[in-house]
């Protein structure tokens, strides 16, 4: 295992930030932990690269127990939600060092920096001071800074945070293909569920410093295990125990996705109380019963264009794509 | 802000009036140095540099001038030294009483001069059994030249970005080099200005000086005092007044375009 958590906590003062932790990353893993603000995403970050020691529990880093070691001693770099690039510093010597203090000579440390921005496509913007830069640049800069001193786990806290829309979605694009290019094990931050849904092998998701569920992104989506889980990845139509036992005859607190829901000949009446257009698919507000449903079909089906406001459909739920949740 | 044309007429008044009531006394120092009436009859009969002649001449004279100049150079350090680890602690550590310690490190500065003085000779002379000497005025100037490098420098440290460090640290970098790479240059211009200012509060200080300095030690201020209704040494004195002047506006001057450069 690249990184092994066990039984880690953090706490400030009275505060518990991170709760009791257990978590395995493979090595070579896209890794990514999503979860709300102040869930103690940053902090079990800050844990693992060293910056904050632990209040109980090991931290391991291929099967060396790092807990009590100093940020310089592990093989760990961070790539911080700021960027923290050095200001006094230009682009290049920023890059360069984690290897000048690593005494690597002054012509090949040169090199390998040049090496690093080319990889993030800045090399022309060696000379350059941070401040100089966009937003997107520093980023990659700090990027650069991370890989070229080579560590084996690249830790990422909301890289792409403060970026605008366009920008985040090709640079989601670059740093999956950097990780695939390095080999190395990613452990990415994030609170958006899209960006960890595209980019991850797995995803951890936290809530109030504990760890919900672990799983693929298929997963957490087809199969979450809480409503805090079915309700953070995607969007859900969540039934308590008496609600699912009206429409399904299951006593439990159960979950189906909208796209699950059918609309058309067959099934219980529902009135439609509200139509969104989404591009690709309509989304509709539906009230069955006593309970609201979201159901979403795709906008080239003919029909759904006369499921108007106040107007009546019938429903179709399938109780095989109902999942159960704690 | 806009104001009146009357408003900004009573206010360019009062401001003239103020400007005038500090600065007139000094530009009359200025013009007394060059006064060649024994008696400084006002205004000047004629103009010399005899003064300046025999300022510049005068043995005890230049003698308490390198004294102020050690004194101010050495607790500058001191206060370099001591304010930017004080600062460093107490802005980067948590500990059990930090914010007591805190006020503890700028209250010198609002403490009178004579109790200062009067506390550091009690405890120099009597509990530490020390010899009053131009080392005890190091030190009690450093008291207080302290707090202009601490100040400084805590407002650097709390305006630099804390992962900064972090980052340094996370790229190998050890708690040393971390320091002389990384925190040193964020807080490089506020340690020349907070040393500037120290340097300047030492040079000119006259009653703590008073109550720690041993029998030969004599800083420009204490010669002044010592020669200032000596007759004939009133001309001697202005030149004296002058230099000190220039001697402690230059560092302010400096310090304040260090502060101003690096807030922009
Ligand atoms: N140094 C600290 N001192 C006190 N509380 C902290 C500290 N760092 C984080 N916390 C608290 O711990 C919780 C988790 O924070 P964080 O790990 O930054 O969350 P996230 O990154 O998921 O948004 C928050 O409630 C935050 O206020
Ligand atoms: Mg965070």
């Amino acid at each position: 295992m690249a990184i092994s958590i066990r039984g880690v906590s953090k706490k400030f003062g009275d505060f518990t930030a991170v709760d009791q932790l257990n978590l395995e990353i493979g090595s070579g893993e896209f890794f990514s932990m999503l979860g709300p603000s102040g869930s103690g995403k940053t902090t079990v970050l800050r844990l693992i690269a060293g910056f904050d020691l632990p209040t109980a529990g090991t931290i391991s880093l291929d099967g060396e127990d790092v807990t009590n070691k100093a940020p310089f001693d592990r093989n760990v770099n961070t790539v911080f939600q700021d960027y923290a690039l050095f200001p006094h510093l230009n682009v290049i010597e920023n890059v360069e060092y984690g290897l000048r203090v690593r005494k690597v000579g002054r012509e090949e440390r040169r090199a390998r920096a040049l090496a690093a921005l080319e990889k993030v496509h800045l090399a022309d913007f060696a000379e350059r001071k941070p401040a100089q830069l966009s937003g997107g640049q520093r980023q990659r800069v700090a990027l650069a800074r991370a890989i070229v001193v080579e560590p084996k786990i690249l830790l990422l806290d909301e890289p792409l945070g403060a970026l605008d829309l366009k920008l985040r979605e090709s640079m989601q694009i670059e740093l999956k293909e950097l990780q695939r290019d390095l080999g190395i094990t990613f452990v990415f931050v994030t609170h958006d569920q899209d960006e960890a849904l595209t980019l991850s092998d797995r995803i951890a998701i936290f809530n109030q410093g504990k760890i919900e569920q672990i799983g693929t992104p298929h997963e957490l989506y087809e199969k979450p295990a809480t409503e805090f889980v079915a309700r953070f990845v995607g969007t859900a139509n969540v039934f308590t125990a008496a609600q699912s036992q009206n429409l399904f005859g299951v006593n439990k607190k159960t979950m189906i996705r909208p796209e699950q829901i059918e609309l058309g000949a067959t099934g219980q009446e529902a009135t439609v109380m509200e139509s969104i257009y989404l591009g690709s698919s309509i989304r509709f507000i539906l009230k069955l019963a006593d309970t609201q449903v979201i159901a979403e079909v795709s906008a080239s089906d003919e029909n759904a264009k006369t499921y108007r406001r106040n107007s009546t459909v019938k429903v179709n739920m399938s109780k095989t794509d109902l999942v159960e949740l704690d | 802000m806009r104001i009146s044309r009357s408003a900004a007429l009573v206010l360019g008044v009062i401001s003239s009036a103020v400007m005038a009531a500090v600065y007139l006394p000094l530009v009359i120092v200025l013009i007394n140095s060059f006064n060649n009436s024994m008696n400084m009859d006002w205004p000047p009969p004629g103009f010399t540099l005899d003064w300046w002649v025999k300022a510049f001449g005068s043995g005890g004279l230049m003698a308490a001038l390198g004294t102020s100049v050690l004194i101010a150079i050495c607790a500058s350090v001191v206060a370099l030294i001591l304010g930017t680890l004080l600062a460093l602690a107490l802005s980067r550590y948590k500990f059990f009483g930090q914010e007591s310690i805190g006020l503890m490190v700028i209250l010198p500065i609002a403490l009178p001069g004579i109790v200062t003085g009067l506390a550091l000779n009690n405890a120099f002379r009597t509990v530490l059994g020390m010899q009053l000497s131009m080392a005890t005025v190091i030190i009690a100037h450093a008291t207080f030249c302290i707090v202009t490098v601490y100040n400084n420098v805590l407002a650097r440290l709390s305006r630099a970005n804390r992962n900064l460090e972090d980052a340094s640290a996370d790229l190998g970098a050890g708690v040393f080099t971390t320091f002389r790479l990384i925190t040193l240059p964020q807080i490089g211009s506020a340690l020349v200005a907070g040393g500037l200012l120290a340097f300047a509060l030492s040079f000119d200080e006259i009653i703590v000086t008073t109550f720690t300095a041993g029998s030969g030690v004599e800083t420009l201020p204490i010669w002044i005092l010592n020669n200032m209704f000596r007759p004939g040494k009133a001309p001697v004195v202005d030149v004296v007044a002058v230099t000190t002047v220039l001697i402690s506006v230059v560092p302010l001057y400096f310090a304040q375009r260090f502060t101003r450069e690096t807030a922009k």
